[in-house]
């Protein structure tokens, strides 16, 4: 029971990661219906400027604030990333077939794989990014505590708590505020809402603003737990992520943090209790269980194909 | 009874070609052995990205699982010849050694290609009922789990890699098996089926709407090209003599669709000027190797923006000789 629970935790940790990653995708192919492939990279971006961050931060105490402000810079220069993919990459092709937006996606996400896997220390003995993995430096005080046999690291409980908090945020952006509500009649019809006089392209361009914002968010939070990061991380957490939310039904935010945390805890259990080869061949497992028996997902609607 | 002669007359020109680039026909004529692998290597892309182009670029359903497919037919036939090899040599004793070697080639190949097969229905069957996003992720799910699932066999050296394959393809085999490869997609493309895979690609309502099996129109399809792909493994692993999981990740399945989309979508030639551009590339940057890969992100991009439809795009090239011009096409819907 004790073990039980203790994957309990370690799941929902990890899910909570995947679920912010999910929020990403699920938003994007809310308002436009484009898997964004590069979300993945956006979140191992995320990370990269958070390892950078600290190590300017480095010397100081570890502390909660300077975790917060590593956390804050990363999720405003993913914000600016996801702004200028949007802008450069997406906006050209969106009225294209989904085809072409689906392999101008792929193509984003090479380019930044490929760009972050370089190797230009030479010119730039500033760059972080580089083909070998880095390692995060510990940003928070470090603490356990054990609550009837199961421990609880300082780690796990900020990662859990911040991914909450943050997906509590967006949950109040979405339903009480004007953008929310124009991203929602967004999603719900684009020309439509274009007709309402709503700025299609801002609302856009926001999405994909706050989808990045987040995917930063999980990329430091998981360098606080796991501090091993390197250029191609990105792939596998965001196919993942991208499981999550179709399979809390994709275009629903609330259906992409369950998702995620089932995700995350089924992954967990299977490791703890069967074997650690199956680690990523489940996710997709699920994947391909929830497409053939409930393809929208568990809390999504059914959406009649019109011609 | 002309396309009796042009098959015979093809054998007889990859036979002699074959020949000269070994060095059968006087040195003057051999090429390097560098050489002639890339050579191989771009007929074994042709392959690949000529049977992808058939579920790609023809039906329209966007698979990115093309190395999974790839490494079925790899494994199985390499599995075929390591292990089968010696009895099928011996039941064969009566011919000499050559033509052992090349009947042992193809029984290999075509339990690859049927393995890839069965594999790509049990795959096709459930993930095609989906839309087109969707089924990019699912195959490209089943590609991870097939790799996955071949690197915990050890029968076939699980994570140390499969050595001691014989080397039973060469240039000839490559090149016949990529002209019978463009022949198969060549008449689907041009039969009726074919005219309802482009029916498919173009708009899947109004082909179902007009009695078209959709369904089973794509998993016809997606079979057909995973079956390709599995030969186009098979004389991947009997060229090389070496596999290892590392070679079939989905970067491998990427490379595939950037040559059909840097040819065109749904263009026999296209595919095959793809597919050797890419080699071309890839060989000639090989300085520059760290650069490639954004380079080809990039262009991947700027295509998609400038020219979606590729260099060809749904010509073929000898279209662009003959002055025919197709009918304007329809613009693009919008996206819902």
């Amino acid at each position: 029971m004790t073990t039980f629970l203790q994957q309990l935790v370690n799941g929902l940790s990890l899910g909570s990661i995947y679920a912010l990653i999910a929020l990403g995708y699920t938003m994007v192919y809310g308002v436009l219906r484009l898997i964004n492939f590069a979300h993945g990279d956006v979140y191992m971006v995320g990370a990269y400027v958070g390892y950078y961050l600290s190590r300017k931060l480095q010397g100081r105490e570890p502390s909660f604030v300077s975790a917060l402000l590593v956390m804050l810079g990363a999720m405003v220069a993913c914000a600016i990333l996801g702004l200028i993919i949007e802008r450069l990459a997406y906006r050209p092709v969106r009225r294209a077939s989904r085809l072409t937006l689906l392999i101008t996606a792929i193509g984003v996400s090479l380019f930044i794989e490929n760009v972050a896997q370089l190797d230009v220390r030479r010119y730039l003995p500033d760059w972080i990014f580089g083909p070998d993995p880095k390692f995060f430096p510990s940003l928070a005080p470090h603490y356990e505590f054990v609550v009837s046999g199961v421990h609880l690291t300082s780690e796990q409980l900020t990662v859990i708590g911040v991914s909450f908090l943050l997906m509590i945020l967006l949950r109040f952006f979405i339903m009480k505020t004007k953008t929310g509500k124009a991203m929602r009649a967004l999603s719900f019809n684009l020309d439509a809402a274009k007709l309402m006089g709503i700025s299609t392209d801002w609302i856009i361009a926001v999405t994909f603003a706050l989808g990045s914002a987040l995917a930063a968010a999980g990329g430091v939070l998981i360098g606080m737990q796991i501090p091993k990061i390197d250029p191609l991380m990105g792939i596998i957490y965001g196919l993942k992520a991208f499981v999550a939310a179709v399979l809390g039904g994709i275009g629903n935010v609330p259906g992409a943090v369950l998702g995620g945390m089932l995700i995350g805890t089924s992954e967990v259990m299977v490791v703890g209790y069967l074997s650690s080869t199956y680690r990523d061949a489940i996710a997709f497992g699920i994947l391909i269980l929830v497409l053939l028996l409930r393809p929208q997902g568990i809390l999504g609607r059914v959406q009649k194909e019109k011609v | 009874m002309r396309g009796f002669l042009l098959s015979v007359g093809l054998v007889a020109v990859l036979y002699t070609l074959n020949a000269a680039f070994t060095g059968g026909l006087g040195p003057a004529l051999a090429i390097s052995p560098y050489f002639l692998q890339v050579i191989c290597l771009a007929g074994i892309n042709v392959i690949l990205a000529v049977s992808l182009n058939l579920i790609n670029g023809f039906t329209g359903q966007f698979s990115i699982g093309h190395a999974g497919f790839m490494a079925i037919g790899a494994y199985a036939s390499a599995f075929v010849t390591v292990t089968f090899g010696e009895k099928v040599r011996s039941a064969l004793s009566f011919l000499p050694m050559e033509a052992r070697n090349d009947i042992l080639l193809v029984v290999a190949l075509a339990v690859g290609a049927v393995l890839a097969a069965v594999a790509g229905f049990l795959v096709g069957v459930p993930s095609l009922r989906l839309r087109g996003d969707y089924l990019a992720i699912v195959t490209l799910g089943f590609g991870e789990i097939i790799r996955v699932f071949i690197l915990n066999i050890d029968a076939v050296g699980g994570a140390r890699g499969y050595a001691g394959i014989p080397k039973l393809a060469n240039f000839f085999w490559i090149y016949f098996f990529a002209a019978v490869t463009i022949l198969i997609v060549y008449r689907i493309v041009r039969s009726s089926f074919g005219r309802t895979l482009v029916a498919i690609r173009e708009d899947e309502i109004a082909a179902e709407a007009m009695g078209v099996d959709t369904t089973r129109s794509k998993v016809i399809s997606f079979v057909v090209s995973s079956a390709m792909a599995g030969v186009g493994g098979g004389l991947f692993g009997h060229y090389l003599m070496y596999l290892h999981t590392n070679s079939f990740t989905f970067l491998k399945s990427i490379e595939i669709i950037i040559m059909i989309v840097i040819g065109g979508l749904g263009s026999i030639t296209g595919s095959v000027l793809g597919a050797v551009l890419y080699i071309a590339m890839t060989e000639g940057l090989r300085e520059a190797a760290q650069y490639r890969m954004i380079l080809f992100s990039l262009l991947l991009i700027v295509i998609m923006i400038v020219r979606p439809q590729g260099i060809l795009g749904h010509r073929e090239f000898a279209s662009f000789l003959t002055r025919r011009r197709r009918l304007p096409t329809v613009p693009p819907a919008p996206i819902r």
